[in-house]
């Protein structure tokens, strides 16, 4: 990777064309947004510019620096409360979340494009439209996948060439609230958002006032916490659908048919998740959508971040009441998959019905080869 | 150990449903309604079908019949929620009036000078009776209102309180003091201070309580309505959204459908029968015979973690029994029990009958032949701290602690003596030493008999997290020996009030939440100061007004029913939340294929239910969420089963059945009301 202050260096292709090769201090500036899940490339197409992520160990490096910090938060979070196994458990409800995505989303890219098949187009290596060669399916479905659950929004291919069933996987990441590690430190507590409510509806079913870590879970905690939860729809589904009917904003959406509602809906839940990745057919440069997506980005991260610190605070003040075998566990694995089932499931409740609009409707279409 | 006397109602009792029913219909009153939001929601959705239904009608628009149903399910869905409320309230209110009955006005006689003169008094109404007013009451009289006994002794019927139809003492001074309005004389007189406003008596608190008019929500209620409500925002933020994500792909969905859609998206199963579990629960603990002064109270006892426990009465049985004859070496075993049964034939005293039967227990029934030999009883007296019998063959037999006997024996205690009772002493039972002829025999061991039973209860609680402490006024040896063998975690021992309410503080200063019984009035500050206390109806009146329950069979164990009870609540709240959500996956699954067929018709892959056409679809989802409400009535009025185990085992079988039931159970519910829909030609 370039580390210079030199000037872009002219040069001539085989062809004999003319060609600036653009370069400055890359190797720092992506340090810097790969560790602190900011996203943004040096150079326009990210990180599947061959200056940005030259070869497979740069980029094993940046997919690693991109989890680093927010999983890292699970364990200072164990040993914030002197309990290693409470960090573990949060630390493995996302790692299951993480995999199951992956899973989804390596599994529908490699199976392809069926609109191919009887196309002359050789997909053994599964859907490779807008995919680097030297990364190949797996590692741009890795970094997809890790992208977009760590709000880090940096890219090594591009997401809106994705089969349908993948770029749902990538939508429903940021949609739950990029809580899959999410970004440094707000992955953290958009977890914990979850795991409130995990606690309380577990709580109630085992006879007890619902506590967390020996503190009670009340009326006010569970408001706070419904709040912050309202973030997202608000910012994904209503400017989502105002962006959807509003005939300014529609000349941003570049394809037809149910595509297009992916595009806008990605689009929205990128901003609300504060991501940054973005179907690129999606012309946000719009002042409707710069005005109404910069308003989701702060919605996204300040109508969430307040009332969950309202909660922490909520919580600090009160007496820890000690565990005895009549305390529902927030460490086994029992909590874990009912953490994990929560999310998806408050996640896929509210987003459901607009997804089967956008990749559910495209992915049918796609199967039966049909195209708008 | 409990008794369930009170009448209980069938579930489904002709003339209560049929008062339910049209109450039902009265709570469509938007103020009633109102107070539950998410059936607010729907009542408004389903106003808003109506109208739709009608203008279409008007118009003649497609569909007209499938949005009549729509609007006439939806409206049936507020109905079987109101009903729920109804039923439950209707349940309270039965058996409010039988309470209210022994409520009746009587007159009474109000003394008007000095209490101890009964001659001077006046006749009046006993609703006019204040609070210090001093009435005479003889017996047959019904006692008019709440009250301290200040003079005499008598039996008392209180039988329209607690059910149980032996009379009971009650006297002036000491711990049975207090008298309840309503409840029946049977022998003798009592002068009586009146202690409550008239309307403000227990019983009148009693009535008010099981007939809900009091009720106010508890903290978790109000937690879980906030997460209702929350959830109810999102889903309209989702169903209106929809429209217009539809008109981007083409399509315009019609309002009946969208408002189909999010009636069976919001909680309405646990919105619709939340009250109802509320008002069950208090029902059930009238039933099981204890007043909650608040809901709270009945709530916070699920949450209980320490529970302090009298060890007379609760623990053991208030007396000391036999457990064995210890004959010294050279004494045969059948002659140390054969001398202290001579001893204790005529001694009427709980340990002496004991001892006899435990005489029998050993060497048969015949040994009462040796009755015939006794000739006369010498009781015990405090001057020789002994008792026996002077045998017709001019013997002496004795039995009395062991430094009375050795003083009656003239003689030093011998190795074998001081060892048989120095381990019973440790073991902490009472050594009573036996002797003939002044020649000691050997030793009675008489402990404290614990409640069979009671050391499996201990276990259960120690499974619900909760630590049980025994309170006694034992010395520690003898209260770790019955400590240990009642199974109980830890004891209090040589306990005076100061103590107790030390104990309690303690325990919250760590967080915890203590419950205790109690019935003196050196009970109340530790009662007041228990998260939950739990003062006996036999109590005196500072107890009663201490604690925030009472039960009114006076049984110490009450209070494991109490947090059972506390905790079912939170349980069947739960469970049904859940339910309530897990049933959202198989209606989108029956629904969004049929919004979306004319936009995306290969959508109808999600269609997994295979169900007969969109409207078909639609409805049935519909009324499956209606008829859920009503299917579950029984289950809200009756609490969720539940049995005494680990949080963990307990949240797994509750999810297994509530969450994954609630998973799988709709999908074949509304598959076949889409057969019997369409084999109907509904729509």
């Amino acid at each position: 990777m370039p580390q210079t202050l030199s000037a872009y260096v002219p040069a001539t292709t085989l062809e004999g064309a003319k060609q600036l090769i653009a370069q400055g201090p890359a190797a720092s500036q992506i340090a810097i947004k790969q560790l602190g899940t900011n996203g943004g490339g040096f150079f326009n197409v990210n990180s599947a510019h061959p200056l940005e992520n030259p070869t497979q160990l740069s980029n094993l490096l940046q997919l690693l620096y991109i989890l680093l910090i927010p999983a890292a938060f699970c364990f200072l979070f164990g040993h914030m409360v002197k309990d290693k196994r409470q960090g573990i458990a949060i630390f493995a409800a996302m790692g299951i979340l993480f995999v199951v995505g992956l899973a989804v989303v390596y599994g529908a890219e490699i199976h392809g494009n069926t609109l191919y098949d009887t196309l002359p187009i050789d997909q053994a290596a599964g859907n490779m439209e807008g995919k680097e060669v030297r990364f190949g399916t797996g590692l741009s479905a890795l970094w997809a996948e890790a992208t977009t659950a760590a709000s880090n929004g940096s890219v090594n291919s591009m997401h809106d060439s994705f089969t349908p069933l993948a770029g749902l996987a990538l939508l429903l990441n940021m949609q739950v609230g990029e809580v899959i590690f999410g970004g440094v430190g707000a992955g953290f507590y958009g977890m914990l958002l979850f795991v409130v409510l995990t606690v309380f509806l577990a709580g109630l079913m085992v006879g007890r006032t619902p506590e967390y870590l020996g503190k009670k879970i009340e009326a006010k905690e569970v408001k706070l916490a419904v709040l912050a939860f309202l973030s997202m729809p608000v910012g994904i589904l209503v400017f989502g659908a105002v962006a959807a009917i509003v005939p300014s904003a529609l000349a941003a959406v570049q394809d037809p048919g149910p595509h297009g509602l992916s595009e806008i809906l990605y689009a929205y839940s990128s901003a609300t998740g504060n991501n940054g990745s973005a179907f690129a057919g999606f012309g946000a440069n719009l002042p409707f959508h710069t005005t109404l997506q910069g308003i989701a980005m702060l919605l996204g991260r300040y109508a969430f971040i307040v009332p969950m610190l309202a909660i922490a605070g909520a919580l600090a003040t009160k007496t820890p009441a000690p565990a005895s075998a009549g305390t529902f566990p927030t460490h086994g694995p029992l909590f874990v998959v009912l953490l994990t089932v929560v999310v998806l499931i408050l996640g896929g409740l509210t987003f459901f019905p607009a997804l089967a609009l956008g990749p559910i409707a495209e992915q049918v279409a796609m199967l039966a080869d049909q195209t708008f | 150990m409990t008794k369930h006397k009170r009448k209980d109602f069938s579930l489904f009792d002709r003339a209560l449903a049929a008062q339910a029913a049209r109450s039902a219909v009265a709570k469509l009153d938007p103020r009633v309604l109102s107070r539950n939001p998410v059936m607010f929601v729907t009542g408004v959705v389903a106003l808003l079908t109506t109208f739709i239904f009608l203008r279409d009608l008007v118009i003649g628009a497609a569909m007209t019949g499938t949005v009549g149903q729509i609007a006439f399910w939806l409206w049936v869905t507020v109905l079987f929620a109101n009903f729920a409320e109804a039923i439950a309230e209707g349940r309270g209110k039965a058996r409010a009036d039988s309470l209210r009955a022994t409520q009746a006005e009587t007159e009474c006689r109000r003394l008007t000078g000095d209490p101890a003169v009964h001659e001077n008094f006046e006749l009046v109404s006993s609703q006019r009776l204040r609070k210090d007013d001093v009435v005479l009451v003889e017996a047959g009289d019904l006692i008019p209102a709440d009250g301290e006994v200040i003079e005499g002794v008598a039996s008392v019927d209180e039988s329209a309180i607690t059910g149980e139809s032996a009379p009971v003492i009650r006297e002036s001074g000491g711990d049975r003091s207090a008298v309840t309005g309503g409840t029946r004389l049977v022998s003798d007189w009592l002068v009586i201070r009146v202690t409550a406003e008239p309307g403000k008596s227990f019983l009148d608190r009693m009535i008010a309580m099981v007939e809900g008019a009091e009720r106010q929500k508890t903290p978790n209620e109000i937690a879980l309505n906030i997460l209702l409500v929350g959830m109810t925002i999102i889903f309209v933020l989702v169903v209106v959204t929809l429209e217009p994500f539809a008109l981007f792909s083409g399509t315009s969905i019609p309002v009946a459908f969208l408002v189909a859609l999010l009636v069976t998206l919001i909680p309405t199963t646990i919105g619709g029968l939340l009250s109802a579990i509320g008002i069950a629960g208090m029902d059930r603990l009238v039933k099981a015979n204890v007043i909650a002064k608040s809901g709270r109270a009945v709530e916070a006892a699920g949450d209980v973690d320490t529970l302090l426990l009298d060890k007379t009465g609760t623990i053991t049985f208030g007396n000391r029994m036999a457990d064995a004859f210890m004959p010294l070496p050279g004494v045969s075993e059948r002659e140390l029990i054969e001398t202290a049964l001579l001893a204790s034939f005529p001694d009427e005293t709980p340990e002496g009958k004991s001892i006899v039967d435990l005489a029998h227990k050993m060497l048969g029934r015949e040994v009462d032949a040796l009755r015939e030999r006794v000739g006369e009883f010498v009781p015990f007296s405090a001057q020789t701290r002994l008792s026996g019998a002077d045998l017709t063959d001019g013997g002496e037999v004795r039995k009395g602690a062991s430094d009375a006997m050795l003083h009656y024996a003239g003689a030093k205690a011998s190795l074998d003596l001081t060892r048989i009772v120095e381990s019973i002493g440790k073991s902490g039972g009472t050594p009573l030493v036996v002797a003939r002829d002044r020649r000691i025999l050997g030793v009675i061991h008489l402990k404290d008999i614990i409640k069979p039973g009671i050391r499996e209860r201990f276990a259960e609680l120690r499974r619900l997290g909760i630590r049980t402490v025994m309170i006694t006024g034992d010395n520690p040896l003898t209260a770790a020996a019955i400590a240990a063998e009642a199974g109980v975690d830890d004891f209090l021992a040589e306990a005076t009030p100061e103590k107790k309410l030390e104990l309690i503080r303690q325990e919250q200063a760590e967080g915890k939440l203590v419950a205790m019984c109690g019935d003196g009035s050196n009970d109340a500050p530790a009662l007041a100061q228990a998260d939950i206390g739990v003062a006996m109806n036999t109590g005196t009146p500072a107890a009663k007004e201490a604690g925030n329950l009472i039960d009114l069979d006076s049984d110490p164990t009450k209070l494991i029913e109490v947090v059972l009870v506390g905790k079912q609540l939170l349980i069947s709240r739960g469970a049904l939340t859940t339910f309530s959500i897990a049933n959202d996956v198989a209606k989108y699954f029956a629904i969004l294929p049929a919004l979306f067929i004319t936009a995306y018709p290969g959508l109808q892959a999600l269609n997994i239910m295979d169900l007969a056409s969109p409207a078909s679809a639609i409805l049935s989802a519909v009324i499956f969420n209606a008829l859920v409400i009503f299917a579950l009535i029984p289950l809200a009025l009756r609490g969720v089963r539940y049995s005494p185990t680990t949080a963990g085992e307990l949240l797994r079988r509750n999810l297994l059945i509530y969450g994954l039931g609630g998973l799988v159970v709709p999908f074949a519910g509304i598959k076949a009301i889409d057969v019997a829909v369409s084999a109907l030609g509904l729509v």
